[in-house]
This record gives C-alpha cells, structure tokens and sequence, in this order.
C-alpha cells in the first residue's frame, strides 16, 4: 500500500545547527501518529517541512493526497468574517460548493451565530474552533496539526478528538505534535519521540503508553 | 486557468480585506496627494517648468506612495500566520504571488486615479490631451512597479527592517523602468503624443514586465517556501 506520508532521511539546519537528523517516518491511511518531544527537539520543524512550509536539507518527502494545516497560527483573516475565511479557503482547495461547505463547517464548529462577524471581534477558543474548521473542510487525506490541544476549552478539545477520530475512521492520516500526552495517547496508534533533531522512538501505541504517559520518557527518552 | 483562478481568490480577498479596514489606501492616496501639494507650493511650476518636471514628479510621488501599497503586500499575511495557511493549500506559490501583485496592482492604479486629477488642479499641464496614451503608460509604468514591489515585499516579509528595506531594494533595481516612466510621462504632460521617437520607452517598459514577470513567477516558490 502506498504511505499516506513518506519521510526519508530528512536533514534540516539552522546555521550550523541541525534542527532535524536523519528523520524517517512513514504514515499509512488511518494512522494517527503523536509527535512527541521536548521544546525545541524539532516536531514543528518536522511537521512544516511536512506541510511544504520549509524546504530539508537533505531528503524527501512525500504526501499522498491534500493536506490540512494548523501550525502555532491560526491561519484566518483578521479582517474578514468566519464566513469569509472559509469560502476564501474553500475556493482556493477546490471545494466543490464553497458556500454550502462554509456554512456546514460553521454550524459544525459551533460558529454559525456568529458567521458574518469579523474574526478580529472572536474569542481565543471561537478563533480556534474556526481555524480547525479551516483545516477541515476540504476534507483532506494527511492532517498536520502543530500543538493542537494548547488553549482549547473542553468543549474545543471534544470537537477536535471528534474531528480526528472521524478522519481516522475514513481512513486518513493525522500527524500531530503534541504536549499533552493524555489526549494524544487516547488517539494514536502510533507514536514517535523526538530528541535534539533525531527520531529516538518510533511505533505502535501500546497499552503502557495508555495507561501511564509518562512511560514513554521514561523508557525511550533521556533522563 | 487554475492558478488564475486561484489568483483571483488572493486578489478578492486582499481587496475585501482592504476596502474593509482601507489602511493601506487611506495612508497611499493621502501620502500621494500631500506630496503633490507640497511639491507645487515649493516650486510653484510655470507652466514650462510643468512640461518639464511634471512627468518626473508625478512618478516620483506614485513610486513613493507605492512603497506603502506593496510594504503591506505579504505583511497582511503575517497576522496569525496566515500565508502559511496559503501555502499549505494548493494554490501554487504563482498563484499566490500573482493573487498579490493583482491586488496590489489594483490599488496603486486606485492611488494614481485619485491623484491625476489633483496633478491637473495644481501643476497644469495636458496630461489628459492623449487619454489612451496615458492609460498604456501608466498601466505599463505600474505593473513594473508591482512587480518589483511585490517581489521584494516577499523576500522582505520576515525582516525586521522590512518598511525600510523594500525602498531601497526596489528603486535601484526599478532604474530602467523608472526612466521610461519619467520620459513618457514627461511627454504626456506636455500635451504630445507618445511618438515614434518615445516608442523605444516604451519597449523598454514592455521588456521589463515581461523579463521580470517571468523571473518572478518562476522564483515564486523558492521566494516564498524557505
């Protein structure tokens, strides 16, 4: 089966300094891989080269399909309306009905009373809501979401576990870095540590992991 | 015809965008104007020195007032990183750099509109005698500015210093363009006709877009994906 992603021996520096080493990571359809690690080990280096924010030093990587992004931005208008922002994106992803899709993703986010009000007039948590709702809504194969949990209210992070577990379930791919292990253990069935730029552990979800997030620093991470 | 129409979706959405807050405008059209009344107070033109001067500093003050237009290009997107949502999509980076030099494109000829008629009020001059003539050189005139502009306006959109590096990264490098525009409009304005002998500018305005336009387009991705 082709992989949904395809990373290989992916190198990044900054300067001198190698944020990425000899990455390799491979995603197939229905995967959701927690990209875990320390501040600065390299995930949202990783992740937008993924997304084709950031060109590697040296190796390749392929996406099977369109992509959905959400990165430590939210990547909405200010100055324009939830409305606007996702007929803007809707039309630029090719989305067969941009309007009829706008408004099912507001009223799916909760947003819909709100549709016509400008973005710059939203709270944190309605800004978020709209902005995963502009990472979804053309339905994408291979979601790359950087932190996605952080500052959500409860009912934020129900809606996104919903939208993920949907998405696996249709057999898409979720990448996503993540500091909160809790909910990043309940979705993934895989999971990789990243370590000062190289991958220290990579694979399936076990149960230990479930159990005690903890775990996982503890038996593959540094001390 | 895709990245055309992806392009038209970043054009539309600047403008919106823009003719909702008109930040930009509001500071481009009343720089422009200013300039033009404080440059006919200082000189206070005859109407020979018009003919003489009035093509130059009309395109001074547009190039000027442009600085401001194509310094807000790329920088609208910065705001919660919002050109990384662009670029993750899949509109190419032409389409996203074409979508940008439209809008501001479109703005400029906005600014150049609004001041043309304050040119005639306070410096004279036929600029309007040869209406057609004007509009090819201004089109031309601006979209060599836009190019230049928008390029830079991307190149610089993560540099602190970015208002003032793109003046003085887009200027030298606007050179040929910028001495068309001055002798064609220098003729404009002193109420002939662009004639055979003025042709040679405007080919060179031609040349230009089409070199530059091509160099832009093609260096869209490795500008904006760094």
């Amino acid at each position: 089966m082709t992989p949904a992603v395809n990373i290989e021996g992916v190198w990044k520096y900054y300067g001198d300094f190698p944020a990425l080493r000899n990455i390799n990571l491979k995603a197939a359809p229905g995967d959701c891989i927690a990209l875990l690690g320390r501040n600065g080990a390299g995930k949202t280096t990783l992740l937008r080269i993924a997304a084709g924010l950031s060109r590697p030093a040296r190796g390749t990587v392929a996406i099977n399909g369109g992509i959905g992004w959400l990165g430590h931005g939210i990547g909405v208008y200010e100055e324009l309306s939830a409305y606007e922002n996702l007929v803007v994106f809707g039309q630029l992803h090719g989305v067969a009905d941009p309007k009829k899709t706008a408004h099912a993703w507001l009223e799916r986010t909760s947003l819909d009373r709100v549709a016509d009000a400008l973005v710059r007039e939203f709270s944190r948590g309605m800004r978020q809501r709209l902005a995963v709702a502009r990472a979804f809504l053309h339905s994408p194969q291979v979601v790359l979401f950087d932190e996605p949990f952080t500052s959500l209210d409860d009912r934020a992070i129900a809606l996104l576990q919903s939208l993920f577990g949907e998405a696996i379930a249709q057999g898409r791919t979720v990448i996503m870095s993540t500091h909160q292990l809790r909910e990043a253990m309940e979705l993934a069935t895989h999971v990789a540590l990243i370590q000062r730029g190289a991958m220290v552990h990579f694979g399936p979800r076990t149960s230990e992991m479930l159990a005690d997030p903890g775990y996982l620093y503890r038996t593959f991470g540094e001390a | 015809m895709k990245t055309l129409r992806q392009a038209l979706v970043i054009t539309r959405k600047d403008l919106r965008a823009e003719l909702r807050t008109k930040e930009t405008l509001n500071a481009a059209v009343s720089f422009s104007i200013s300039v033009l009344l404080l440059f006919s107070f200082a000189l206070d033109p005859t109407p020979d020195q018009t003919m003489e001067i009035g093509g130059g500093v009309l395109w001074m003050i547009f190039l000027f007032a442009g600085t401001l237009v194509f310094n807000r290009s790329f920088a609208r997107e910065l705001p919660n990183d919002c050109l990384d949502a662009l670029i993750a999509s899949p509109a190419s980076s032409a389409a996203i750099f074409l979508g940008k030099c439209f809008a501001g494109f479109s703005m400029m000829l906005i600014v150049e509109v609004l001041s043309l008629p304050v040119f005639g009020l306070f410096f004279g001059g036929r600029i309007m005698d040869h209406p057609f003539h004007l509009i090819i050189t201004l089109l031309l005139s601006t979209w060599s500015v836009t190019i230049m502009g928008t390029t830079f306006s991307a190149l610089t959109v993560n540099l602190r210093l970015r208002e003032l590096m793109l003046p003085v990264l887009v200027y030298p490098m606007l050179l040929p363009a910028m001495l068309a525009a001055f002798k064609l409009l220098t003729t404009l304005v002193g109420g002939q006709p662009i004639g055979d002998e003025d042709m040679q500018w405007l080919r060179v305005l031609f040349g230009f877009n089409l070199i530059f336009t091509s160099l832009a387009l093609a260096l869209a991705d490795s500008i904006l994906v760094n």
